[in-house]
């Protein structure tokens, strides 16, 4: 998984299919990186994510809770429609101040 | 009703195993020339129905899990996904949106992403006999979705 850090900025380009048997190594990465750096913003981008499954939502959600528990924010963007689809219809927005682009085809 | 064409397979309860399910669902519903999006919608219902087998039915272990599945003229894609786990104590409390026995990172969106991304749901389940999932999804496909 690629990654970029700009100050206090970080971001993460998923990629490939999202399910219950490949999240946890994603999380990994993902949590061993912002355990190091702790960003103020956290950005997950999905243009490279070619399926996901509610497992996905529960990745999100799980990388909100860390980074909202020191401070910083999560942004979800690039979501193509499958992932879209499946972000909002989880009300994953009302309870978390995520921002989320993309869903267009 | 007759089906068109129908499969059955058993497989594993092995969570690589997520991925080929969903494969093959896909594959076989391909045959009634589904849009993208209907594809979509297919490959995540039963990615959550095969997942929930994974890591509700057989908690501690290996075990099987059924799918057969079928396609009709009206364009209906039938798929029923059952394993011979542990079961459901309160189905009606699963199905609530963000409800999960587990907590953790698990969503608790199995059945409600199920549900809404299918034109119906049924699950029948015996505690210490296992569960059956039931999915119809009604392919209005590419022919109609150009017109």
């Amino acid at each position: 998984m690629e990654m970029i850090t700009s100050g206090k900025c970080m971001t993460f380009f998923l990629s490939g299919e999202i399910d219950h048997h490949n999240a946890a190594s994603i999380r990994k990465v993902i949590d061993e990186e912002t355990d190091k750096l702790m960003p103020q913003v956290l950005v997950l981008d999905f243009s490279g994510v070619t399926f996901m499954d509610s497992s996905g939502v529960g990745l999100v959600m799980g990388r909100y809770r860390n980074v909202s528990a020191h401070g910083g924010r999560l942004e979800a963007v690039n979501l193509p429609p499958w992932c879209y689809k499946i972000m909002k219809m989880s009300g994953l927005e009302k309870i978390a101040r995520i921002r989320m682009t993309g869903g267009k085809q | 009703m007759k089906p068109i064409n129908r499969f059955t397979m058993t497989f594993d309860s092995r969570s690589a195993n997520e991925g080929f399910a969903r494969l093959v669902a896909s594959g076989f519903a391909a045959l009634l020339d589904p849009t993208v999006e209907e594809l979509c919608d297919i490959k995540t219902a039963v990615s959550e129905a095969v997942t929930n087998c994974i890591v509700h039915a057989y908690p501690d272990g290996v075990g099987n899990i059924y799918i057969s599945a079928a396609i009709y003229e009206s364009g209906l894609f039938k798929i029923k996904i059952r394993d011979r786990g542990c079961g459901i104590e309160d189905v009606e409390k699963a199905k609530e949106p963000l409800y999960s026995s587990l907590g953790g990172e698990r969503a608790g969106l199995g059945f409600a992403v199920m549900e809404s991304f299918c034109d119906k749901l049924s699950v029948r389940s015996t505690l210490g006999k296992g569960t059956c999932v039931t999915l119809d999804k009604y392919i209005k496909g590419k022919a109609l979705a150009d017109r």
